[in-house]
């Protein structure tokens, strides 16, 4: 037997529209959208591609919180649009709208070049001292080795963290969260060798010193990664780099 | 080189007022904000040291200043400025520090609680003192 479900309700959804060929500036449309309890905000915009507008343009893949592609401003707070309900909003309408801080390529959809070359900037694979040949067997590490870094490892890219870091908005030159947090991600892994690949970025103004703890990147990432962590430990270990006493002062075990 | 190039055509939008837009941002820059009371305290405190040092009349005559009902005002507002600066400094503590091998909570609570002994021995330091 099935639970008894509500009935159909009808929620206000109301989008940033921006289209690049004839918009100067973006406008915004609300449609009313007919939802289940079971419906994501993802689904509400699915909703209006499918029967009301098909012109209403997002990214979305997985739609379970794993791609990190259906990141958006829904009424202000950056979110992945199909980890939240529709009914939690209801009656309010909702708005939404791309991600802050980024350029608008169309509606909801954001230009993520300036986050890509950043991610290439700290170099967010593992970098070795020496080649090993595969005959030489798997790189092994003990748990605790592993508990260093792997709640870093966990970034989809969604880019939520940036869409909540007022410093980023305010200067786009600075490194970020996501970036940061995966390029901790790689120093604090027993298997990396790479410090001094990535101390540039690291020790830059626009690096780790761009943060100024504001702490909104660390609410909103759905995956727990907390990137205004792995930042500020950062400011630690790029200070004793800076006077030469990394290497003696860094704590045990990690290969920071 | 980067590999990535932007998108020709965008639209950018303005940060204007970015701090109010979201409560946490506006918590953020009173939690900022607060320190700026801290430091006002600082210089009162420094301005008192410099007179003690010009002796007894210049002394009295800041005294005398702490007196007025502005300067109460002051540190009335000050001392809940830097109250919420400390709880706040805490709160935050626990993300600059290294990975811990206990609940970061701990490290807020013990913060504030050595932040509350220590006011308790200044205080009761200074009434002993001037009993």
């Amino acid at each position: 037997m099935t639970a008894p479900r509500q009935a159909k309700r009808t929620i206000e959804i109301e989008c940033l529209r921006y289209n690049p060929e004839t918009d100067g500036a973006p406008r915004h449309q609300a449609y009313q959208v007919p939802f289940d309890d079971d419906m994501s905000v993802l689904e509400g915009l699915q909703y209006i591609k499918d029967h009301i507008d098909g012109s209403l343009t997002f990214r979305w893949s997985c739609r379970m919180a794993i791609c990190g592609s259906c990141g958006m401003m829904v009424n202000g707070e950056p979110v992945l649009s199909c980890h939240i309900f529709l009914r939690d909003y209801y009656p309010k309408k909702i708005s939404v709208a791309p991600l802050e801080h980024f350029p608008i390529m169309r509606d909801l959809v954001i230009d993520q070049s300036d986050f890509l070359n950043k991610l290439d900037a700290v170099k967010p694979y593992l970098i070795p001292k020496h080649e090993t040949p595969l005959a030489a067997g798997t790189n092994v590490q003990t748990p605790r080795q592993m508990e260093e870094y792997y709640q870093y490892s966990e970034c989809i890219n969604c880019l939520l963290c940036y869409a909540a870091c007022p410093q980023y908005g305010l200067d786009p030159e600075f490194t970020g969260p996501a970036a940061l947090a995966l390029l901790h991600r790689y120093n604090a892994d027993s298997r990396d060798q790479g410090f001094a690949a990535r101390s540039d970025v690291v020790n830059a103004e626009h690096g780790v010193w761009g943060c100024t703890l504001v702490g909104y990147c660390s609410e909103v990432c759905p995956k727990n990664v907390d990137p205004a962590h792995a930042i500020n430990q950062n400011k630690v270990t790029s200070t004793l780099d800076y006077f030469g006493l990394r290497k003696l002062l860094a704590p045990k075990g990690s290969s920071l | 080189m980067s590999r990535f190039k932007p998108a020709a055509h965008t639209y950018t939008r303005t940060t204007t007022g970015w701090w109010r837009k979201n409560p946490y941002f506006t918590r953020y820059m009173a939690r900022e904000g607060s320190a700026v009371f801290l430091s006002m305290y600082a210089l009162v405190l420094l301005a008192g040291l410099n007179s003690l040092s010009r002796g007894e009349a210049s002394y009295n005559a800041w005294r005398a200043s702490l007196a007025t009902p502005l300067a109460i005002v002051f540190h009335i507002v000050a001392l809940a400025a830097i109250t919420y600066h400390s709880i706040t400094w805490f709160q935050v503590m626990p993300k600059t520090a290294p990975r811990l091998p206990f609940n970061a909570k701990m490290l807020t609570a013990g913060g504030l609680a050595a932040a509350a002994g220590c006011s308790a021995i200044i205080l009761g330091a200074l009434l002993w003192a001037t009993r």
